[in-house]
């Protein structure tokens, strides 16, 4: 599957697209295959993202996960840093995300 | 300490004002993203993994503690309450929003700080010697010069779209502490057989993908031509640097393809040229900024011994103070390498304290070294108890000074959009492995140096152990490089065969320090060692 992925404008904060908004959890994200550029131009002319692009993942445990480690690192947070990712309390997201 | 004149507050205080619009814009869609980055580039805003970063000058390294309070505030304010000290003597925050940009700006001029020039193709931060004005074996304090550098490359027209970064690093001392000869330019200050000071020019140095030591070009251009050389310096290159492609228009390329005999003509040619143009600045600016660095008011009967019967101290002076040119005194090192932390973070609240002890005790100074620590410059002997239990209490009392432990890391993978692979859990697991072996005394001075890509943020080349994070099909992989120095023994290290993976690498760096420890002969470091038994019996102990 494809996830669109960018970073919110004002905030930029990692973001991903849901179908319908952008959230900051990748749990949320929906495949876009075949429709990603136009999303982007559409969500990127209305300011609601910041230089959006597409990833490729695959479900694990029926969530997206994105293929390339440098996109899971995005998604979570710095694996050095645990208190500042989106997931501090959940002893297994480094294996999620390595 | 220099302090802004009316020129520079009122150029630092107009940028911010300008940047506040351009946010502004961009903000509300008046410009695209294609539109603004270079313009927040030019005021060191880059977009990275977890938000946007913001990269903070810190010229020639040196703090006041205003500075480094404000530095805190920031930390606090605007991010998530700590900052990254790094190899180019700046601070990088890793947290900031774009709405708040130009207010951090604008909390920057209050104490004479900027962002400006931190990123993008113009003459970048200038880093000098982090014991500048201290160190007992310089020739003069190297600053001035690093200053009057710093003017003429601030906004210098020409020079704001060259073929690529420039970096510069002015020393005047045998001994380089700044890589001097890892920079595009490194300016070595010396003096000639009449006993006039001068200027060694180095140019073509660099790291990143194609490490180059630079040649020496000219070994004495005299004082009050110092600004002109520098202009044909940069001149030359900016009409020839290899714009049309990114991988070959650092200088050291064009210094590499033209030869360093024929640079070095093109630059007589061109500094002949504009002898006449009035390009340098009067002889007497040079002494207006020397002014501001003047001496602190040493105390010169200060007592020159240290009472050392506490051991745990006594260690930390062994390693981590420096001799200091009155003899009352030291330079000390705060370590921002605490086993198993992350290299060069340091929390506001650690900032706060490194400010108030440099209020206390070393003359309200402070500088940001390239190895990712904080030193304190001027400590009286008789404070060096004080200042360490503060120290240590704090978490900041590492006995580690260019031991294994005092490793370089860039931040990799886990904050920086360009990397390959993380720098900082490989650091910190060496640093676990070799605090529980006990061998982190013993092993001496051995500088590791870990970058998550080529571009080579964290000095791998100049390692004497060296580890580049590379990406083996998706899965984080490490070179491991052996025997480079950016020290006056400057030289390139060398990989040692296939990459390790992440557990591999650790047990690679115990491996090729348990070959030197068999091997050494008396008073050798591990690069001595290395230089003087070649690369195969690490290459045996590694692959067999
Ligand atoms: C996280 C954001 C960063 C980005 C995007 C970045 C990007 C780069 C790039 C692209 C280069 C190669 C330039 C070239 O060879 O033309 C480079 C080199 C370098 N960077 Fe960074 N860097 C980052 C962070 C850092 C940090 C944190 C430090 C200090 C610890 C640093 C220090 C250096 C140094 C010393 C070089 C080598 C200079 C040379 O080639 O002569 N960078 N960086
Ligand atoms: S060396 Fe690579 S990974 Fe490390 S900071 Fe530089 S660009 Fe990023």
């Amino acid at each position: 599957m494809r996830l669109l992925t960018g970073n919110d404008l004002k905030t930029g904060a990692v973001t991903w697209w849901t179908g319908s908004d952008w959230s900051i959890h990748v749990e949320d994200a929906v495949d876009v295959t075949g429709s990603e550029d136009e999303i982007a131009r559409s969500e990127e002319a209305a300011r609601r993202v910041n230089v959006p692009y597409a990833v490729d993942a695959e479900l694990h445990e029926g969530s997206p996960r994105p293929s390339h480690i440098k996109e899971r690192v995005r998604a979570i947070g710095p694996t050095v840093r645990p208190d500042l990712t989106l997931k501090p309390a959940d002893p297994e997201i480094g294996n999620w995300v390595i | 300490m220099y302090e802004y004149d009316q020129y520079d507050q009122a150029m630092v205080d107009a940028r911010v004002e300008e940047f506040r619009d351009q946010a502004r814009r961009r903000l509300e869609g008046k410009l695209t993203e294609d539109q603004f980055k270079p313009l927040r580039l030019m005021n060191g805003l880059y977009l990275q993994l977890h938000a946007y970063m913001l990269r903070v000058a810190v010229p020639y390294g040196t703090l006041d503690s205003r500075q480094m309070h404000a530095l805190a505030d920031i930390a606090d304010k605007y991010d998530r309450g700590y900052g990254h000290f790094t190899t180019r003597q700046n601070i990088q925050y890793n947290w900031i929003k774009l709405e708040d940009a130009a207010d951090i700006l604008a909390d920057l001029a209050k104490v004479e700080m900027h962002a400006i020039q931190t990123s993008g193709n113009c003459i970048r931060n200038i880093s000098s010697d982090h014991f500048a004005g201290a160190a007992a074996d310089e020739l003069v304090d190297p600053r001035p010069y690093a200053e009057l550098l710093r003017q003429w490359s601030s906004f210098h027209p020409e020079f704001s779209y060259l073929p690529r970064k420039f970096k510069i690093a002015v020393i005047a001392s045998e001994t380089d502490r700044a890589a001097m000869r890892l920079h595009d330019i490194g300016i070595n200050i010396v003096t000639n057989e009449a006993g006039e000071l001068g200027a060694a020019f180095y140019v073509g140095g660099g790291m990143g993908r194609t490490p180059m030591i630079a040649p020496c070009i000219n070994p004495f251009v005299p004082l009050d031509r110092l600004v002109t050389y520098a202009e044909a310096c940069l001149r030359v290159y900016n009409r020839y640097g290899r714009r049309d492609n990114k991988y070959k228009a650092r200088i050291k390329i064009l210094v590499h393809e033209l030869g360093a005999e024929e640079y070095t003509r093109q630059v007589e040619e061109e500094f002949v040229h504009l002898l006449d143009q009035g390009v340098e600045p009067p002889l007497a600016e040079l002494e207006r900024i020397k002014g501001y660095f003047e001496d602190p008011a040493f105390d010169t009967g200060a007592n020159a011994r240290i009472d050392r019967s506490d051991p745990d101290f006594a260690v930390w002076v062994d390693r981590n103070t420096v001799e200091h040119k009155e003899p009352g005194y030291v330079s000390a090192v705060i370590s921002l390498k605490p086993v198993g932390g992350i290299p060069g973070d340091a929390t506001a609240e650690q900032m706060r304290l490194m400010a108030d002890l440099a209020k206390d005790y070393s003359f309200d100074e402070l500088r940001v070294m390239h190895t990712q620590n904080i030193v304190l410059p001027h400590v009286r002997k008789a404070d060096l108890h004080a200042l360490w239990a503060a120290l240590d209490e704090a978490g900041l009392g590492s006995p580690n000074l260019d031991t294994v432990e005092d490793i370089i890391a860039c931040p990799g993978l886990d904050y920086c959009s360009l990397a390959n692979a993380r720098s900082i859990p490989i650091a910190q697991r060496i640093a676990e492995r070799f605090a529980a072996n006990g061998k982190t005394g013993t092993l001496g001075e051995l500088k590791l140096k870990i970058s998550g890509c080529i571009n080579a943020c964290g000095h791998h080349h100049a390692g004497h152990i060296g580890i580049l994070g590379v990406d083996r099909k998706g899965v984080e992989n490490y070179q491991l490089l052996l025997g480079g120095s950016e020290a006056e023994d400057v030289s390139l290290a060398k990989i040692t065969g296939p990459g390790f993976d992440e557990n591999g690498i650790v047990d690679a760096v115990e491996t090729v320090t348990t070959v030197y420890e068999n091997e050494r002969q008396d008073g050798e470091r591990f690069v001595d060692t290395y230089r003087r038994i070649g690369m195969n019996p690490f290459k045996e102990a590694l692959y067999g």
